[in-house]
């Protein structure tokens, strides 16, 4: 069974239609309580880091998510849902994260280049976790997003993707059951719903 | 790199998909949803749906349409009409938007666009503009082409965008429906204003003329509805024709 993690700002419905889709069964987790049913967590997301944080704090997610991420059971933070992984948002103001893999969210500079980057654009794989197997190498996905997930570690950078200099666009964390996608793979068509099954085979130990 | 998109457009008017010209005399050209499958196949890069009389009729945006599309149509989606308040943009994305356009209402009640930016963020947050050429002048319209607008164009953009807005959808009145090509200065104008993408509308007719626009202007993305509506072009040509002629766009 895979979670979807409601905290009042996501893109729920479509990660949901998504999983539906493929057949995949799924729950909109809504209560800190409901993380025993569950074998995999997706945390989608949409807006701003710190109104996000602060959700997840009301909400007494930040245990259970980090006890999931502990056991070795597989979760996938999507777009804000990935930033939300890193040590330390600086959108609007400076907020601590989920800190899961080691990183800092800032604000994109692409000289010259216009911000929100939004639009289809390739992923530079230098790594291959089970997320992209028979996913072409440089395929095309989805973004929207204004900041960006600096990696500490180049070790936890699966992608890249080019937007003046190149960013991080997938992170995994050193045990490999914690993913971010800076993209949606729900809104990337026939490669995103790949991951997406990807994930769901995901061993949940 | 960011690849250019080409995004069909939706016009919905009683559940139904029309297309006029100069945003007037609307045939019916079918099925939303059906014609949304059809381009979900040809693997459109977005699909913008806007629901033209929502904002005079003085009710809701059509969110069925988006709740639909949604369950089987796994690419972005984008909504506009009828956007008045925070709780609509909400209703739209819990039923499966991307984006929403805010047009009309960013003229009286521009708080709309500075909450929805804090809200859920600049980059769901597009601003819908309709232009229309008037003695070599460029008149704002809103709803949907029937009151003209005092606040010249470039000014309203540029300070949508700084209070949030992040993307804008440019309507061009005068080419729509025409099929005679878009409006090069105009999409210029508009584009070299702002530091957000641009989403330009009105005139296509041919590839060519998506090969033009990307060429001369640098606009990130074309949205067009009658191209693909009356003849037998579709978006797997386009997306061909446009790779021959060196366009980057995304690769399926």
């Amino acid at each position: 069974m895979i979670g979807i993690l409601d905290y009042g700002m996501g893109n729920l419905k479509s990660v949901q239609n998504s999983l539906s889709y493929l057949e995949l069964e799924n729950l909109v987790i809504d209560a800190s309580t409901q993380f025993d049913e569950i074998g995999h967590l997706i945390i989608p997301g949409v807006g701003a880091f710190p109104k996000a944080m602060e959700r997840i704090l009301n909400k007494d997610y930040i245990r259970p998510i980090k006890e999931f991420a502990a056991s070795g059971k597989p979760i996938l933070g999507i777009c804000l849902g990935m930033q939300l992984l890193a040590d330390l948002g600086t959108e609007v103001e400076e907020c601590e994260g989920l800190g899961l893999i080691p990183g800092i969210i800032e604000l994109m500079k692409p000289s010259g280049l216009r911000i929100p980057h939004i639009g289809w654009n390739a992923l530079k794989v230098n790594q291959s976790p089970v997320l992209l197997e028979q996913v072409k190498k440089s395929a095309d996905v989805y973004f929207v997003h204004s900041y960006h997930f600096k990696a500490k570690e180049d070790r936890n950078v699966v992608a890249r993707t080019p937007y003046g200099d190149d960013f991080v666009s997938i992170v995994q964390n050193s045990k490999g059951n914690v993913i971010g996608t800076q993209f949606h793979p729900e809104k990337s068509q026939k490669q995103g719903l790949k991951m997406l099954e990807n994930f769901s085979r995901m061993p949940s130990c | 790199m960011l690849k250019k998109r080409i995004i069909p457009t939706l016009l919905l008017r009683e559940g139904r998909m029309v297309k006029g010209v100069n945003f007037d005399s609307y045939r019916d050209t079918g099925d939303p949803v059906f014609a949304s499958r059809v381009y979900n196949s040809q693997y459109v890069d977005e699909l913008v749906f806007l629901d033209i009389d929502a904002t005079s009729e003085g009710r809701e945006t059509n969110a069925e349409i988006i709740e639909k599309v949604s369950k089987e149509c796994f690419m972005p989606l984008t909504i506009g009409g009828g956007i008045n308040s925070i709780s609509t943009i909400r209703k739209l994305l819990n039923s499966g938007a991307d984006k929403v356009v805010i047009n009309s209402a960013a003229y009286t009640n521009p708080q709309l666009i500075i909450d929805g930016a804090k809200m859920f963020g600049s980059q769901c947050i597009v601003l819908g503009v309709d232009v229309k050429k008037e003695k070599d002048e460029y008149v704002l319209y809103k709803l949907s082409g029937r009151v003209k607008c005092q606040i010249p164009l470039i000014d309203h953009i540029t300070s949508m965008v700084n209070i949030g807005a992040g993307e804008v959808f440019l309507n061009d009145i005068s080419n729509d429906g025409k099929m005679s090509g878009y409006d090069h200065e105009l999409i210029r104008l508009v584009n070299d204003s702002i530091n957000v993408p641009l989403i330009a509308c009105g005139g296509a007719g041919n590839f060519k003329h998506l090969e033009d626009a990307y060429h001369e202007t640098g606009v990130d993305a074309l949205a067009m509805a009658s191209i693909y509506h009356f003849g037998d072009n579709n978006p797997i040509r386009a997306r061909a024709y446009l790779m021959n002629h060196e366009i980057d766009i995304k690769k399926v």
